[in-house]
């Protein structure tokens, strides 16, 4: 994993967590959802109640590694008329007042439609950190990696139970900021164990050199949060805080974003 | 790695001309289309399908395991009949029908669903998951199941499982699970969506088993290899009936399974024009319509890199046809790249148009074609009247038609379509439901 040719926004968030003894917390939020305003008053609330970092998704028509819970939130913000370009307003909103490192988590056609290069310009001058792509493999990636060296963001891309050693060290070779870590075979939503798999999973990213491994997929509660912050550098929310903002609004994901951080580990002296 | 070249390294139309071939083309990437836009989860599942397929062809008791059940469960090789009086409404050349309508099943998609159920049995899965738009995948797909004893799960829009309960049916006699997919529009592209979601989660026991030439890597090149038997037999079949190899060959075009099978036995014959007819729905100014090769822009979709019927955010546009088979917002890559390289001639074929042709080879030749394979007859009535007009004698002219499939799906909505229907039926109702997507 590569962070010295460019100061990596997300590298440098999960590292201050890890300066603090505790892994890094980081929250999903679909843009548009219930309305701009909203993900930008929930994503500055996400950040000052305990998230290091900010994962803001762009609704698709397509959501193939989406579950019920967040395909109902993105359908509904299409439906309400979001544009992709809002996407860029609503990291700039939170960006211009938190410390949050802010990514962008997409499907890839969008990117694809409006152009890999100035969608990369325009999400590095609204001051996000990169993008996490669920359906991008590096294998696809090379108009990714040249916008991303020339914008300076970082390129989150997943990794897998069933990734073999071969794919978990190139993924891990061509990710920058971290990698992501799914903890599961199978789509978004909350679970109430995650699985053993997502600590091989873990224990192999490491392996194949990540200095910095996020688990995302199923996580709801503090005490998940405890039992991966053990083991991984960052601990990914996205279904329960979606529900958070569909039952509660901001309050709600403020008020979950708090219990959550509870769960952050601080190691013993 | 591969890496997808560019367009200028893959100029083919010079290439073909100058001798190098077109067919067989491997994959992962047809030109700059195709690839594996996929979740990293369901790479692993990809590799160990390509694995299989690759050491399968070279297997000699696989192939004569598909010959055999082409043969003898089948019914291979289907047909290719010489349509007379049909061919009086093309321009008076000669109109020959490849006879898929005669397969088991009743259309093109066995062969397809025989070759990849046999695969997952390789892989030592008892599971298959499939989409299906108007059913006839769905069909075939249980078929295969209850042959080899697999268990079924079928994923089908809720729309369209109220407009083709008859297929719902049909699929559960076979023994196949039918869940309706109520995420999204409701459609094709959203049964594959929720189909590889099923994937994702059941990786370990399950195959899915793709319907058409579009996907992921390796799903292309293999669905088109399970279909080149159309194409292989088509070509051996006119030469023995007439000498010579035809003039054109036409066939309708929703993701494109049913095409690149037959177009594959005639890619490298430089005098034949080959043409594929897109579902133009109610035409292709009113935006209703699935004339993906015609007025869509590349982008990705369901894991391969293809044409696609999308708005200016990328994200995909519902399409629209009498046709559900070819209601699908995308295409299979290798189209793309014929398109792209001039090989094949894309058209658009309207609602009208297509119906038009279906009631003309119903009164001709007593054949009820599927709504799908009436598109590919509209066009050759054009094909064959250009034909004719740059020809001195237009029976010297020769077109085959890739007859993909029989009609009796479709006898609901065509009986409303031409008002044959008593107002207050039940089967005018049905009728209604289906024209209305």
């Amino acid at each position: 994993m590569s962070t010295a040719q460019t100061a990596s926004k997300s590298a440098a968030a999960i590292d201050k967590a890890r300066a603090e003894g505790r892994a890094a917390l980081i929250g999903y939020l679909p843009a548009g959802y219930p309305d701009v305003e909203q993900t930008i008053a929930a994503g500055i609330a996400l950040a000052e109640n305990g998230a290091d970092l900010i994962e803001i998704g762009i609704p698709y028509s397509d959501p193939v590694m989406d579950g019920q819970v967040i395909q109902a939130a993105t359908t509904e913000a299409l439906a309400k008329g979001f544009h992709v370009r809002q996407v860029f307003d609503v990291v700039a909103g939170i960006t211009s007042k938190t410390d949050a490192a802010v990514l962008v988590m997409t499907y890839w056609n969008p990117v694809v439609r409006m152009g890999v290069d100035e969608f990369s310009r325009r999400l590095a001058e609204a001051g996000g950190a990169g993008l996490i792509t669920p359906d991008l493999i590096p294998d696809e990636a090379s108009e990714w990696f040249e916008a991303s060296d020339k914008y300076g963001l970082d390129r989150v891309f997943l990794v897998a139970p069933s990734s073999t050693p071969e794919r978990m060290k190139r993924t891990v070779e061509a990710s920058r900021g971290f990698v992501y870590a799914v903890s599961i075979m199978g789509v978004t939503g909350a679970r109430t164990s995650v699985s053993s798999a997502a600590k091989d999973v873990v224990a192999a990213a490491h392996h194949a050199g990540a200095e910095r491994v996020c688990v995302g997929l199923g996580v709801s509660t503090a005490a998940q949060v405890r039992e991966i912050g053990a083991y991984a550098e960052g601990v990914i929310v996205g279904t329960a805080l979606v529900a958070a903002i569909r039952d509660g609004g901001v309050q709600a994901v403020a008020d979950l974003t708090r219990e959550l951080s509870t769960g952050l580990v601080r190691e013993e002296a | 790695m591969v890496d997808a070249p560019s367009d200028a390294e893959n100029n083919t139309a010079e290439a073909f001309l100058q001798g190098g071939s077109l067919k067989h083309a491997p994959g992962p990437y047809f030109g700059t289309y195709g690839g594996r836009w996929m979740p990293e989860s369901l790479i692993a599942a990809l590799d160990e399908l390509e694995d299989t397929f690759e050491k399968a062809k070279a297997d000699p008791d696989f192939v004569a395991q598909i010959a055999d059940l082409n043969r003898n469960y089948s019914g291979r090789p289907s047909l290719l009949t010489e349509a007379k009086r049909f061919a009086e409404h093309a321009g008076g050349v000669r109109v020959f029908l490849k006879r898929e309508d005669l397969n088991h099943t009743g259309s093109h998609k066995i062969n397809n669903v025989i070759g990849q159920a046999l695969l997952a049995k390789r892989m030592g899965k008892t599971r298959i998951i499939a989409e299906t738009g108007a059913g006839q995948h769905g069909v075939a797909s249980a078929t295969a199941a209850a042959l080899m004893g697999m268990e079924c799960v079928v994923y089908m829009g809720a729309e369209d499982c109220r407009r083709q309960a008859l297929n719902v049916a049909r699929m559960e006699l076979l023994g196949a699970t039918v869940i309706p997919v109520t995420s999204g529009s409701q459609t094709l592209k959203d049964a594959i969506n929720e189909a590889l979601r099923d994937w994702v989660a059941n990786v370990g026991n399950t195959h899915y088993l793709l319907g058409t030439a579009a996907g992921a890597h390796p799903f292309p090149a293999m669905v088109r290899y399970f279909h080149e038997v159309i194409g292989e037999e088509a070509r051996a079949q006119i030469l023995e009936q007439t000498g010579s190899l035809p003039d054109a060959v036409c066939a309708c075009i929703g993701g494109g399974s049913n095409a690149i099978g037959i177009f594959h036995g005639f890619l490298d014959d430089p005098s034949v024009k080959i043409y594929g007819f897109e579902a133009g729905g109610d035409g292709v100014d009113t935006g209703r319509h699935a004339a993906t090769i015609t007025l869509g822009k590349p982008g990705v979709l369901h894991g391969a890199r293809s044409y696609l019927m999308q708005d200016d955010d990328g994200q995909t546009i519902e399409s629209h046809s009498i046709s559900a088979g070819l209601d699908y917002p995308g295409v299979g890559p290798e189209h793309a790249y014929l398109a792209d390289i001039g090989r094949v001639s894309y058209e658009p074929i309207t609602d009208a148009e297509a119906m038009e042709a279906f009631r003309i080879l119903c009164r001709t030749e007593g054949i009820i074609p599927a709504i799908e394979s009436a598109h590919a007859l509209a066009g050759a009535m054009k094909v064959g009247q250009r034909l004719a007009a740059e020809a001195g004698d237009a029976s010297e002219k020769i077109i085959i038609v890739n007859l993909s499939g029989r009609g009796d799906k479709d006898v609901a909505q065509a009986a409303e379509w031409f008002d044959l229907l008593d107002k207050d039926s039940p089967e005018a109702e049905i009728g209604k439901e289906g024209e209305q997507l």
